[in-house]
């Protein structure tokens, strides 16, 4: 019989315990992101797909085509083309093509590169319609940013 | 006046029962339109979210869309279904809550009609859901269905035993079955506070009746799918949607009736009606305490939610009525 009415007393100051949280979560403000129209700043650590750096100094890359990347990506989607040049030391990046549709952002490439030429962009918005859309050549890249 | 005298060939009985169907109808709609929108933004404000908010400005269009969409769907008959009884089953549930309009006395002024019986009369019209959720269940020939509707009749037929003996508590104080009646017997000192274990019977009786969150069991998503109203779409899915409002309202305009003191309060001098405002305003607040309490607690298991009326609410009620009785008699 005791167990009875302190099982009813404890239930129901549990219950009103509950409402009351609820009942403050009605005036806190809304934490949730109404997201096309408003969007939070990500992370500095954020991996999004390797991004060529632009070197303040020179105002363009810093590849050198030593094509570390190229052999140590585990998924082999990085594809570096340079060529030599007269007049110029070591060889000319003319292309880097990365298949973002194979990339598993292992950041591989970004810790290999011996002249920190790459970073990671903070891209997240992906969303596209064909496969070729997301194998990047991330040279036109770093040009149309520029 | 010229609509008026040529109207006037008409009984004016006739053209009672007319306008106040058609505001009966349209109370529906626009009741359950609120009553949907304020569930969706309160349950979006109870979880720090902003709830609807692309349709109109802060989503107000939201369910007006959502109505539209409705109507514009196709009733999808499973093929293994009793067709007759699957097409039965919303009208059932939608049909009687217009009748049961006419003895909510909105006011001193503004009742279709007061029956000596109001509060029985009441009752039984809002049972008949039960009626349509099994037919809905058994029709739908679905597993699913079929185990909403058993929830939903086992459910309800023990919730209706505490709900009827709280309010012949109040009825027994009263000596009136007459919904207008019962608000004029309360005078100032209103019911909650002569009868506050009833009130509180009542309304959570009131809430298992609706099938309203914490005892969601017949239409229980994580377990049913949707229950009794799985197989429905289009508008057979919104009669049941806008039944299941309606009821709220009836379940809080009773308990207003019974224990709050009906249309009364501070005459408001800028309205002639502020009875009626008076009426809404507890209503309303009643409904949004039954969506707190939705958006608050999680579902109750099936031998809690038995346990609960068995060994709480029954014997508590009970009490609450012979201990009324012997007070009336003395």
């Amino acid at each position: 019989m005791k167990e009875y009415f302190s099982l009813l007393f404890i239930g129901a100051k549990s219950l009103l315990v509950g409402l009351g949280v609820t009942f403050r979560a009605l005036f806190q403000p809304v934490v949730t992101v109404q997201y096309p129209r408003e969007r939070i700043d990500i992370t500095p650590n954020f991996r999004g797909h390797t991004e060529l750096v632009r070197d303040p100094e020179t105002g363009s890359h810093r590849c050198i085509v030593c094509m570390m990347c190229d052999r140590d990506c585990p998924s082999n989607c990085i594809t570096v083309v340079g060529e030599s040049r007269e007049g110029v030391k070591g060889k000319v990046l003319t292309a880097y093509h990365l298949d973002f549709t194979k990339c598993s952002l292992c950041g591989a490439c970004v810790e290999v590169c011996p002249t920190i030429a790459l970073c990671y962009s903070h891209e997240y918005a992906l969303a596209g319609f064909s496969p070729e859309e997301f194998r990047y050549d991330l040279l036109t890249r770093l040009e149309e940013k520029g | 006046m010229t609509a008026m005298e040529s109207a006037s060939f008409l009984p004016p009985e006739l053209i009672r029962i007319a306008v106040t169907s058609l505001i009966v109808i349209g109370f529906v709609f626009f009741n359950s339109i609120l009553l949907g929108y304020l569930e969706r933004k309160l349950a979006g404000w109870f979880q720090r979210r902003p709830g609807p908010m692309e349709v109109g400005p802060q989503g107000i269009l939201q369910l007006i869309v959502d109505g539209v969409k409705l109507v514009g769907k196709q009733i999808i008959i499973p093929k293994e279904a009793s067709t007759p009884l699957f097409l039965l089953a919303p009208l059932l549930a939608f049909m009687p809550v217009g009748i049961a309009f006419i003895v909510v006395p909105f006011s001193a002024r503004l009742q279709v009609r007061d029956l000596d019986v109001g509060l029985i009369f009441i009752i039984a019209i809002m049972s008949f859901n039960v009626m349509a959720i099994l037919i809905a269940g058994w029709g739908s020939n679905n597993k699913y269905s079929l185990f909403g509707a058993i929830r939903a009749v086992a459910q309800n037929i023990a919730y209706e035993i505490p709900m009827l003996l709280s309010l012949l508590a109040v009825v027994l104080m009263a000596n009136t079955l007459s919904m207008r009646g019962l608000v004029l017997a309360q005078g100032h000192l209103w019911n909650m506070i002569v009868q506050p274990v009833a009130f509180l019977i009542y309304f959570i009786a009131g809430m298992a009746e609706t099938h309203r969150a914490p005892f969601d069991l017949p239409e229980a998503e994580s377990e049913l799918t949707a229950g009794f109203h799985t197989e429905f779409s289009g508008m057979a899915f919104s009669f049941f949607y806008l039944a299941e409002y309606t009821h709220m309202f009836f379940v809080a305009s009773i308990a207003v009736v019974l224990f709050l003191g009906g249309w009364s309060g501070p005459p408001l001098p800028w309205i002639d009606y502020s009875g009626i405002v008076w009426f809404m305003l507890k209503v309303y607040a009643l409904l949004f305490i039954m969506i707190w309490i939705r958006w608050t607690f999680p579902r109750v298991r099936f031998d809690q939610l038995l346990n609960f009326c068995w060994q709480y609410l029954i014997p508590f009620a009970l009490v609450t009525l012979l201990i009324t009785a012997v007070v009336v008699k003395l």
